[in-house]
């Protein structure tokens, strides 16, 4: 027993690693692990639900007015709600749970040495609450009226007043399920950081942390800063919505713009909030399938410190045509282009990482390489779009669409292959297959591209977001526009098909996988010390830590790697 | 034994503060944000009325005077927890009598609380009757939201302090989340009443 298993929350379970029923597993649990898992598959279930929304929303944007199979006849209304719904549920019921949730409840614990999470029931609670909202989410599509189609940002009046969303129950249970995802969030935040400060391993010093616990320590962090205020203001809209307030109805001396500042405020620092963790699984996994120490540990902290906090003074730049002051958008615009510099800066240490290491393209190391290469084109591509006067042109175009598709997709889907094929074994004791992870890695990466870099071209010919029937429209009902449609939603459907090879990977290796070594990849972090899969206590004996995480190819050793637990 | 030891055990280091207090002050973190967030848009709104106009004249006042006696209270019952937990160092007895009467006096906090809504209520200030209402109930509503939970938490603690089960730690979360429930009130009070 450590130290970690001792607190007021009243934890008492036994930590021995005696096998737990399937109750203690998968319904109850308390163990980080199966908490993690839950998160994994419930996040996994939800990413299948968005990717159907669109493809139903994009065989009816290149074929308008057709039947699309599994789904029949779209109307606008059914278009707007699957809109709407695709982007909250990618962002916050698979980024979040996975990336934070999943990872940061599998790994923390395992990755400092500790046992379990400091506070194991609030953790339990901080799944069941999700679960809930999940529930809650998926269900307001199918009340009467039809789900919630204001887009993901549900703007005032038209998230407000139901006569003119037409969404009554939709909206009201949209924004429940939302309020009730961020409570928990919060609660698992708290455990995260209180975890990753308290509980860790003897000798593990701040600078002997592994990059990815950090990110997500930060990010918990820059999530908990930044939600207060959305929250505040779904109270305010809630109200508007059911009690009939007009907090937000200029009509009645409210202010409209004011949901777009709080919701803004928390939205984008929940940017960096989904992208910081993935950054940190590319610096583990970059320097053990180099070889090479992380090049610059130190700064590449610094720029997440420092990416966090300027993530506090961007949130305007969404509203530079929503009629604030030129002169605020002034400012703005210089804050957005500056925290391109700390996360550019991080992105040439992990490519500095790789130069001169003996570089092992396992697929884990293919995902990372590919987050790297797709996410700095998200990033290239965000520069136009945070100066106010370029923004002008392109706001609410497919220029935008495609922008933050380059940068959600490498986060939640490309960084996420990459940290679950790396920690499979770890997770489920056996190996997944390497054959079938780099067909999907490519098939994914090619269709992924085809499919967002020609919205670019639309965005500049002037294409808007939130049209259900391109057709309606002579300049845009084009052929020229019509085709690059049909073959953004050829490529779509290429991307869905080939995640079926990745989902067999995934479930069949659970089963019928190689067996897995407590340390497939000769990898240095603690987590690689426990058996694979851990029992419920992680640890036969809990490590010293004697150095950092990243000792690959240190001269005159016999090994390449010098694990952290591991006395000279 | 005289052999030079070349690695040294590593130490485990003692946490900065326990994990219920830890995981308290976080909580806190994301809570004042969500003050913050309901100030910020009470002052976005009240900017877009001309001067004079805020609180609309037709709209009943807040009674500033009694709150003002409240807000005392409130303050002296932050004051008395911690006095209780300087005391609850020596023993759980020698704290009991200054953390009932905080409790006491932050119950009462919120029961005249509660009696000012049902007479702003009578005198047609309802959370639908105009922006500054509906800030109004929604701010210090949130702060009842905060404040009645805490105080449940106070008296459950009490009868565990009573008991000898109370633990230090749990008590100086519990403190520390009342500290905050009571430090921003003046805030609140500033904002909305002033």
């Amino acid at each position: 027993m450590s130290e970690a298993a001792v607190h007021p929350d009243g934890h008492e379970h036994d930590h021995h690693d005696h096998e737990m029923t399937f109750v203690e597993k998968w319904i109850f649990p308390l163990d980080h692990k199966y908490i993690g898992k839950q998160y994994l598959f419930t996040g996994m279930v939800m990413a299948l639900f968005g990717g159907f929304l669109a493809y139903a929303f994009r065989m009816q944007l290149a074929w308008p007015g057709t039947d699309i199979p599994l789904f029949g006849h779209m109307s606008p209304a059914e278009y707007n709600a699957a809109v709407t719904n695709h982007g909250t549920i990618m962002i916050f019921w698979v980024a979040m749970p996975v990336l934070i949730a999943a990872f940061g409840n599998f790994l923390i614990p395992l990755m400092v040495g500790a046992d379990d999470m400091v506070f194991p029931r609030l953790n339990r609670l901080s799944y069941q609450v999700f679960l809930l909202s999940a529930i809650v989410i998926v269900a307001s599509l199918f009340v009467p009226g039809g789900g919630f189609g204001g887009a993901w940002t549900a703007y005032p009046p038209l998230s407000a007043v139901a006569a003119y969303n037409l969404t009554p129950q939709g909206s009201t249970m949209w924004l429940l399920a939302v309020a009730l995802e961020f409570i928990a969030f919060l609660i698992g935040g708290i455990n995260f950081i209180t975890t990753a400060m308290n509980s860790r391993a003897p000798g593990m010093t701040w600078e002997k942390v592994p990059m990815v616990v950090w990110m997500i320590c930060i990010a918990s962090i820059l999530f908990m800063a930044s939600v207060g205020p959305l929250m505040a203001g779904a109270v305010m809209l809630l109200f508007d919505q059911t009690i009939g307030t007009g907090f937000f109805d200029p009509a009645r001396g409210g202010d409209p713009i004011l949901w777009q500042h709080l919701f803004w405020f928390f939205g984008h620092p929940e940017v960096y909030v989904v992208l910081l963790p993935a950054t940190g699984m590319v610096a583990e996994i970059v320097p053990t399938f180099a070889r090479k120490k992380l090049f610059g540990y130190k700064t590449v902290l610094f720029t997440a410190i420092g990416t966090g906090v300027l993530s506090f003074f961007v949130w305007a730049h969404h509203q530079f045509i929503a009629g604030i002051d030129p002169r605020m958008a002034n400012v703005f615009t210089i804050t957005t282009v500056l925290i391109s510099i700390p996360i550019a800066e991080m992105m040439f240490l992990y490519i500095a990482t790789l130069y001169g290491g003996s570089i092992r393209f396992t697929t884990p190391m293919l995902w990372a390489l590919g987050f790297i290469f797709a996410f700095l084109i998200g990033g290239v591509t965000g520069i136009p779009l945070g100066a106010s006067g370029a923004d002008i042109y392109f706001h609410d175009s497919y220029f935008v669409i495609a922008h933050f598709h380059f940068t959600f997709f490498p986060i939640a889907f490309i960084g996420t292959f990459a940290g679950l094929t790396y920690w499979y074994p770890k997770m489920f004791g056996r190996m997944m297959n390497e054959t079938l992870g780099k067909i999907h890695f490519w098939g994914t990466m090619i269709s992924f591209h085809c499919l967002f870099i020609p919205m670019f071209v639309l965005g500049l010919a002037g294409q808007h977001r939130r049209i259900y029937d391109f057709t309606n429209f002579p300049e845009l009902g084009v052929p020229f526009l019509q085709d690059i449609r049909v073959f953004c939603t050829s490529a779509l459907l290429v991307l869905l098909a080939f995640q079926f090879v990745f989902l067999y990977n995934f479930i069949v290796s659970m089963f019928r996988g190689e067996k897995a070594s407590e340390n497939p990849w000769n990898a240095n972090t603690l987590e690689w010390a426990t058996p694979s899969p851990p029992g419920h206590g992680n640890f036969k004996e809990f490590p010293n830590v004697y150095r950092g995480p990243y000792e690959y190819s240190v001269p005159d050793r016999e090994s390449d790697f010098w694990p952290q637990h591991h006395p000279a | 034994m005289s052999t030079l030891r070349l690695v040294r055990e590593p130490k485990k280091s003692e946490p900065i503060l326990p994990n219920a207090v830890l995981g308290t002050l976080f909580f806190i973190i994301a809570e004042s944000m969500l003050f913050a967030g309901f100030i910020s848009g009470y002052i976005v709104v009240e900017a877009n009325y001309p001067p004079g106009m805020w609180p609309p004249p037709e709209q009943p006042r807040l009674p500033i005077e009694v709150t003002a006696v409240t807000t005392t209270m409130l303050l002296a019952s932050g004051v008395l927890l911690w006095w209780a937990g300087r005391r609850f160092r020596e023993s759980a007895d020698a704290a009991k009598s200054p953390m009932g009467l905080a409790v006491l006096l932050g119950a009462l906090f919120v029961g005249v609380q509660g009696v000012e809504w049902v007479q702003l209520i009578g005198e047609g200030l309802t959370l639908t009757s105009s922006s500054f209402g509906g800030f109004f109930y929604v701010i210090v509503g949130a702060h009842a939201m905060h404040a009645m939970p805490a105080i449940v938490i106070l008296l459950r603690q009490r009868q565990r302090m009573l008991r000898g089960e109370l633990k230090p730690d749990a008590f100086a979360a519990a403190r520390l989340f009342w500290y905050f429930v009571v430090l921003v009130w003046p805030v609140l009070y500033w904002t909305v009443y002033l």
